[in-house]
């Protein structure tokens, strides 16, 4: 028995898409202009920060130590936030997406709610219940005298609080598209919840998993409201990239600018180098 | 099409900018053409005048029917550019000298600017002082949880100056980018003192107590007010000027803390 | 291997639907559970597999119960060593086939070299004639639709489960690749023993897979039995219109098959046979011509039968026969469809000697489960 009955096989190596010769069936030309005001309303204030920067001073702006602790500051919080929401709102996203219990809509609608509150809504909030008369903040610092406010805790705490969600909502989403069967499969194989979790779930959620981190990483970066509301300012321990350049536009321009286009050039490596892999292949 | 989309695109901004300064008043700017028509007088002032400022609009309403005053209220370096950034406005009350300097430096007011008022820093505690702080000395304790004004901010740079000429460091727990911030830490507890004006420690009421200190003299700030030019009711401004100067402004300015003009 | 015996009843509602029944397979037998969408078919896997509960009932596989509602037992579905393979293949996307065969091993513990060496075997068992090692190395886009269902067998067969269920496992495939899938089941179930239940619309497939079959309709066995028994002889309409092919027993010989009182059914065999085997010759009512007497000339099987029943069928009549007085009992059942004109050109009744004629090129001759 041979299987060249079969459907012809693919050839080994997976084939490029070859959109040269394909035509377009799909996209309206009117839809071009509506698209381009888009890409411009998001790429032109972006160059007119480029138009404004003070290039000569560019290098000592941004070697202030300010700068460089802010930045140093900004990258170690938006990391640590990132990897807490990963720990933390990963699951949680499995719960949303698989979990069978009653009141899950109610719980998603609170997952969502950071993501429609002004981010200075959030800090105030959790300063009310991690300040120092806070449930919470009280207990802390009664129980142990741990106080949050002011720290770089507080920042992490400001950061995951408002990026929690751009993980949760791409990874629910993931997983949904992916389905439970290849779980059911990997059950009637013999696998544990957790094992299949660990080599199934996982990597077929992964391109969902990697935007979401992506999305929750930039949103980090960016946080300001909640920042300044709940952990303050302070440089080296709460002083953030987004903090300094609010401050500095007060008596400096040139340094804001500089030091927003830092942060853009951050935002636009962390896109660059973590944007998810080609998903084709992976249903 | 790319020229219908930029034009579209430049539409868009055209509307975002006087959306940002649609509190400034551009939008009744035919208003000025006809004098039989109502008309509005558009006022930029700093967040700190708030209560005053809108105690003398009302005023002001009354003794000029038909005229609507129009105050914006922020950060004075936020209206200082949106004046530069040409921003249709009769008048602008600054917090700092520094940041009228910004709009005089273009030329942008029609006279030099006058001081009506001044304020000094003042020492926000708890309800009560509890931790007992009695002199700007006391906030160098080193168990004390301390929020200044960033140094960027006007109400920081004085702080820095009286840091300086006092030789009394302070190691705040955090630089606030507002008063209203430093005020909000310490009557929710979260900090113990915090420097502020005094105008805010009125303003606040029972939330905050203030423990006056005599080295705050030496970092008044002072208000100043002018004309911008090109204002659309440049001799409505001038009357608001005349009466922030006046006796009713400065009563008003004197019982919301503000010291006298200079 | 030889697999575990089954012993279940099940009884599950939900709304506007209640699954009850009770199924059990012997040691190494395969048993096929017919019936039309919406019968429970799919439901019966569910439980037996662990991914549903039952409302009541126990489910036995082996010596080990892996579901007893009253005793409050219920084996998650990793622990119960029943296997599944479903319409789609639904291999791993991100995994090669050697990693998706050795998944299962894996999970149960064995070491990777071992596990991997399983699995290589598999593959090689799965898919002969082709490079073993290099269609190992492929990813799942890398197969066709065919390869991906016989790795998704290995991968079913690996970690060796005392149960197999097979969830429809032809239907997604092309009408090209069906046969050889079936016959590759054919060899790795039955031959290897493998407990299976088999879930299909096919009576073909039923024929040729299993010892068994039981007919579910909306959640209730309306019939069960030998294969062959079920569905020549049907008991129900919905068995028959299941069945809906003429088939005749016997065993495998050069032009066809030889039925067990020495009539020869000339015909094609679907797939490699060798003279003996048990096989079955199978038709369509419809290739059926009928005859008042011996027709002459092509049709290279002719047979004398005495007509039974006429059952009106729309545009259609069937017209069932029984054996004549001195013919072989197989021929009783045999179903011919004609038009109505042509019935009436006919104008018999029930009672009269007929000759039922079909093409040789029209009988596909298929290995027999027994």
């Amino acid at each position: 028995m041979s299987v060249t009955d079969d459907a012809p096989q693919a050839p080994p190596t997976e084939r490029k898409r070859d959109r040269r010769h394909e035509r377009d069936v799909a996209l309206p030309r009117w839809m071009w202009v509506p698209a381009v005001v888009a890409f411009l309303v998001i790429a032109l204030p972006v160059a007119g920060l480029l138009i404004e920067a003070d290039w000569a001073r560019m290098p000592e702006l941004l070697t202030s130590e300010a700068a460089l602790a802010a930045l140093r500051l900004s990258l170690e919080t938006a990391a640590a936030s990132t990897v807490l929401c990963i720990l933390l709102g990963g699951p949680l996203a499995a719960v949303l997406a698989r979990g069978r219990m009653p009141g899950l809509r109610t719980l998603r609608s609170v997952v969502l709610l950071p993501l429609v509150l002004p981010p200075v809504v959030g800090g105030l909030a959790l300063l009310y219940l991690v300040g120092a008369r806070g449930l919470v903040g009280e207990a802390l610092r009664l129980g142990f005298g741990v106080t949050v406010p002011f720290t770089t805790v507080a920042v992490i705490l400001a950061q995951t609080f408002v990026a929690m969600p751009f993980l949760v909502v791409s990874l629910e989403g993931a997983l949904r598209t992916a389905g439970e069967r290849y779980e059911a499969v990997a059950a009637t194989l013999g696998a544990s919840p957790a094992l299949t979790f660990r080599r199934v779930t996982v990597p077929l959620v992964l391109p969902g998993l990697m935007s979401g981190t992506v999305l929750a990483f930039a949103r980090c970066l960016g946080e300001f409201g909640a920042t300044i509301t709940f952990a303050g300012n302070l440089q080296g321990t709460t002083q953030t990239l987004p903090l300094l350049v609010y401050l500095q536009r007060e008596t400096d321009d040139a340094g804001a600018i500089a030091l927003s286009l830092l942060l853009v050039v951050v935002a636009i490596l962390v896109i660059a180098f973590a944007r998810p892999r080609n998903t084709e292949g992976i249903r | 099409m790319k020229c219908r989309a930029l034009l579209g695109l430049l539409a868009g901004l055209a509307l975002l900018l006087a959306g940002c300064g649609g509190s400034s008043g551009a939008a009744d700017a035919g208003g000025s053409s006809a004098a039989a028509q109502p008309k509005t007088l558009t006022v930029l002032a700093a967040a700190s005048l708030t209560e005053t400022f809108d105690a003398m609009k009302a005023r002001f309403e009354t003794d000029n029917p038909g005229v609507t005053v129009r105050i914006s209220y922020g950060g004075s370096s936020d209206l200082a550019s949106q004046i530069v950034n040409g921003a249709p406005v009769d008048v602008f009350a600054s917090a700092s000298d520094a940041t009228m300097k910004t709009v005089t430096d273009k030329d942008l007011t029609t006279a030099a600017p006058t001081i009506f008022a001044t304020n000094v820093l003042q020492i926000a505690t708890q309800p009560g002082n509890p931790k007992g702080i009695a002199s700007f000395a006391d906030l160098a304790k080193p168990d004390l949880k301390v929020v200044v004004c960033a140094p960027q901010v006007p109400c920081g740079a004085a702080a820095k100056k009286i840091e300086t000429a006092t030789g009394v460091t302070l190691t705040p727990v955090s630089q606030e980018t507002d008063v209203k911030s430093v005020l909000g830490k310490v009557s929710t507890g979260n900090a113990d003192a915090g420097l502020v004006y005094v105008t805010d420690v009125t303003a606040a009421k029972d939330s905050v107590q203030g423990v006056t200190f005599p080295e705050a003299q030496q970092a008044a700030t002072n208000y100043p007010i002018a004309v911008v030019k090109n204002a659309p009711q440049a001799d409505l401004a001038q009357k608001w000027i005349d009466m922030v100067t006046g006796e009713f402004g400065q009563k008003t300015l004197n019982a919301a803390g503000f010291g006298a003009e200079k | 291997m030889t697999g575990a015996a089954l012993a279940a009843t099940v009884r599950l509602d939900r709304p506007g639907f209640s699954l009850d029944v009770a199924i059990d397979a012997a040691p190494g037998e395969v048993v096929a559970v017919l019936g039309p969408n919406g019968s429970g078919k799919s439901t019966l896997l569910g439980v037996l597999s662990g991914l549903l509960v039952p409302d009541s009932g126990h489910v036995r596989v082996g010596e080990e119960t892996v579901t007893d509602v009253d005793a409050g037992i219920s084996v998650p579905p990793h622990r119960r060593g029943v296997g599944l393979l479903a319409q789609q293949a639904l291999l791993f996307p991100h995994m090669t086939a050697l990693a998706n065969v050795a998944f299962g091993p894996r999970a149960a513990g064995i070491a990777k070299r071992d596990a991997e060496a399983r699995a290589l075997s598999l593959i090689a068992d799965v898919l002969p004639g082709l490079d073993a090692d290099e269609m190992a190395r492929r990813r799942p886009s890398q197969m066709s639709g065919g390869q991906q269902q016989r790795v998704a067998l290995a991968r079913a067969l690996a970690p060796r489960p005392g149960l197999l269920l097979l969830d429809e496992p032809l239907a997604a495939l092309d009408v090209d690749a069906t046969p050889a899938m079936r016959s590759l089941l054919r060899r790795v179930i039955r031959d290897a023993k493998q407990t299976a239940l088999l879930v299909t619309h096919s009576a073909l497939d039923a024929l040729v897979l299993a010892d068994r079959v039981v007919v579910l309709d909306a959640g209730r066995i309306v019939e069960q039995g030998a294969t062959r028994e079920v569905l020549t002889k049907p008991r129900t309409p919905f068995t028959a219109r299941i069945a809906g092919l003429d088939l005749v027993p016997g065993t495998a010989c050069t032009d066809g098959l030889r039925t067990h009182d020495g009539t020869l059914v000339s015909g094609l065999s679907a797939e490699p046979l060798v003279d003996g085997d048990a096989a079955v010759a199978v038709f369509a009512p419809s290739a059926v011509s009928v005859f008042r007497d011996r027709p002459a000339g092509s049709p290279r099987n002719a047979l004398r039968v005495r007509l039974a029943a006429i059952e009106p069928q729309g545009d259609t009549v069937r017209l069932r026969a029984s054996p004549p007085a001195d013919g072989p009992a197989w021929l009783d059942g045999l179903a011919a469809d004609v038009t109505l004109a042509a019935a009436a050109e006919l104008a018999v009744e029930p009672g009269a000697e007929l000759w039922f004629a079909v093409k040789a090129t029209e009988v596909a001759v298929h290995p027999a489960a027994s």
